[in-house]
């Protein structure tokens, strides 16, 4: 889809993958409102995008709150105009250090479901009507390998966002022929407070810059319309329709996330 | 009548009283069957404004407790507002006593949210209408992220006495609300789920959107309530325009959702020398059995009842009697009117 001129709500705007996805779309001349809890980062990422004459805005609520969902929508709206792009990449991962599923307490597996699977979904179904009416709009979702895989650990987590998975292909089918497309992405594993909350222990080395990986999102965002909806996709094997067969997905590690 | 005291899960089985006014024939219906009384080539136009949190409770500058209720954004940065006295929500507009006086200059406070940080919201009374002392226009005390944030936290959809419990935003908003710009829910459109409109579209009918920032339904102050629908602004996308003509080639029918669509659709033409053109506007157009529509054919709507400003309106597309018969027929049926109530479709079979 074009991103010049367009709105874009990012929630988990204040840091790691969605800050830098905040300023890369901004950067390509998209209006932008970023979503996170903590006012105060989010404000200095918002300034910050600013201060590089992007067009942003922040909008301090939770993405897991259902009495946030309408307040979120709304305030974007306002601000940047009806939304053309809604990315659900706020999640968390419960409690750390992660625990096995027989530690974990089922308040904090809801929680985890709160925010990872509900709040995307919520949020959608707030947005969605208004893009289908226009006949246009892209929802991105980011997903994780351990929606795949069945970690150790990774319980709440993983089950959320294998959910969440599933709910972008059943928003898929069921939008097909709208103009509406929903794709799930894996990021793949990145340097963020969320990775070294998850994996301490993790070389920094072996991580994927947030930075770049926006950078790629954003060139999944301007292809959108050449990727199936519905699909689920790893940042790092993708490959620009311009540049196949060659292998660009070799250039980031495309291990967990 | 009866009033709908709380909205309903189910509003596909909502019921649908369809008029034809060329016939001057009813029939009732479930909303579910909405599609199936249109034809491929018609035109279905929603409004697609969101309902903001238009009502923040706030104290005068001597401590007297007013609710203000949002109109929308005017000049220079500054709000429409109607400004209600002390008590909630439970009283009827009109019971509810006067504010205490708000000239220029003075302050509201609307006190600090549980959930934000931020300190209190406050407002200054910078113009004082000659229709109303109670409507104003306040310059806040912050724009933008912060504003919106602030008013997000505060506010609450405007409440009806009617009502069982008080209404989140969740309760009044539409299936594709998009820009906050109602300062009440444009309810025609409520029960209207998606399954229902993508039927619509299968079989050939189009939609469209506009959007119209539909004004409070009553304010308790007779001059003011008189004045009702102050101007509202509206803006018609080109996408809708071109869906216009193509219906009229089609010798479809446009048929509005709410009154809202209807004075948008029209208050644009008559701006335009009688042709809808795309674009922002504002109208203040009043409708009434002497209006001839010159966009739309027919109208999804509440079920109105006589002396409500909407019976007015619903007399440019149906003769009073019809009309009158109409409301018997949905009284004795048990139709249930207000904001969260049944539906009724006044459409001619033929243009």
């Amino acid at each position: 889809m074009q991103i010049e001129g367009r709105s874009a709500l990012i929630t988990g705007g204040s840091q790691g993958l969605g800050a830098a996805l905040g300023r890369a779309l901004a950067r390509e001349g998209a209006r932008v409102v970023l979503v996170a809890r903590g006012a105060e980062a989010l404000a200095r990422v918002v300034d910050g995008i600013r201060a590089e004459g992007g067009d942003a805005h922040g909008f301090a609520a939770d993405v897991g709150a259902k009495e946030d969902v309408h307040r979120i929508a709304g305030a974007a709206a306002a601000l940047a105009g009806p939304i053309d792009l809604l990315v659900h990449n706020a999640s968390t991962l419960g409690p750390t250090p992660l625990r096995l599923l027989l530690d974990t307490e089922c308040e904090d597996l809801a929680q985890v479901l709160d925010v990872n699977l509900l709040g995307p979904f919520r949020l959608t179904r707030a947005i969605v009507g208004g893009m289908v009416l226009r006949g246009r709009g892209l929802v991105l979702q980011i997903t994780s390998d351990a929606s795949v895989n069945g970690y150790p650990n990774w319980g709440a987590y993983g089950v959320s966002k294998a959910a969440l998975d599933h709910l972008g292909r059943t928003w898929g089918a069921e939008l097909e022929g709208t103009g509406v497309r929903v794709l799930t992405v894996d990021p793949g594993e990145m340097r963020t407070a969320m990775h070294a909350a998850a994996m301490p222990d993790a070389d920094p080395a072996t991580l994927a810059d947030p930075a770049v990986v926006a950078r790629r999102l954003v060139a999944i965002i301007r292809e959108a319309e050449g990727i199936p909806t519905g699909t689920r996709l790893e940042a790092a094997r993708w490959t620009p329709p311009r540049l196949q067969p060659m292998a660009v997905g070799a250039a980031l590690p495309a291990v967990r996330s | 009548m009866k009033t709908a005291a709380w909205p309903r899960e189910r509003t596909e089985e909502e019921r649908l009283l369809v008029v034809d006014p060329a016939a001057g024939t009813m029939a009732d219906f479930a909303v579910a069957d909405l599609p199936s009384r249109l034809r491929a080539g018609d035109l279905l136009v929603v409004n697609d404004a969101a309902t903001l949190p238009a009502s923040l409770q706030a104290q005068a500058t001597d401590g007297a407790p007013v609710e203000v209720r949002l109109l929308g954004p005017a000049e220079e940065d500054t709000w429409t507002a109607a400004v209600l006295g002390a008590g909630n929500w439970r009283w009827r507009t009109e019971d509810r006593p006067a504010p205490p006086s708000l000239p220029v200059g003075c302050v509201l406070t609307f006190g600090a949210a549980s959930d934000d940080p931020s300190p209190p919201l406050r407002a200054t009374v910078v113009a004082v209408s000659d229709v109303s002392p109670r409507l104003v226009r306040l310059a806040f005390d912050r724009q933008g992220d912060a504003l919106w944030s602030a008013m997000y936290r505060r506010g609450r959809p405007v409440q009806y006495s009617y009502v069982r419990a008080p209404l989140a935003l969740w309760h009044v908003q539409t299936a594709y609300a998009s820009r906050p710009w109602a300062a009440e829910a444009p309810s025609a459109g409520r029960p209207l789920t998606w399954r229902v409109l993508l039927e619509a579209k299968r079989r050939g009918i189009a939609l469209a959107a506009i959007t119209h920032a539909a004004g409070l339904s009553s304010t308790g102050e007779p001059a003011l309530d008189a004045a009702l629908p102050l101007p509202e602004r509206f803006d018609i996308p080109a996408e809708t325009v071109a869906a216009v003509a193509r219906a009229r080639a089609a010798r479809g029918r446009v048929v509005a959702v709410g009154t809202t669509v209807v004075r948008a659709l029209e208050g644009a033409a008559e701006a335009n020398g009688g042709r809808l053109a795309p674009g922002e506007g504002r109208t203040s157009l009043r409708i009434d059995r002497d209006f001839h529509p010159r966009v739309v054919d027919g109208l999804l709507t509440g079920v109105h009842q006589p002396g409500e400003s909407h019976f007015d309106l619903l007399q440019a597309f149906a003769p009073e009697p019809l009309l009158r018969r109409a409301l018997a027929h949905a009284e004795h049926e048990g139709y249930l009117a207000h904001e969260f109530g049944d539906s009724c479709l006044i459409l001619p079979r033929s243009l």
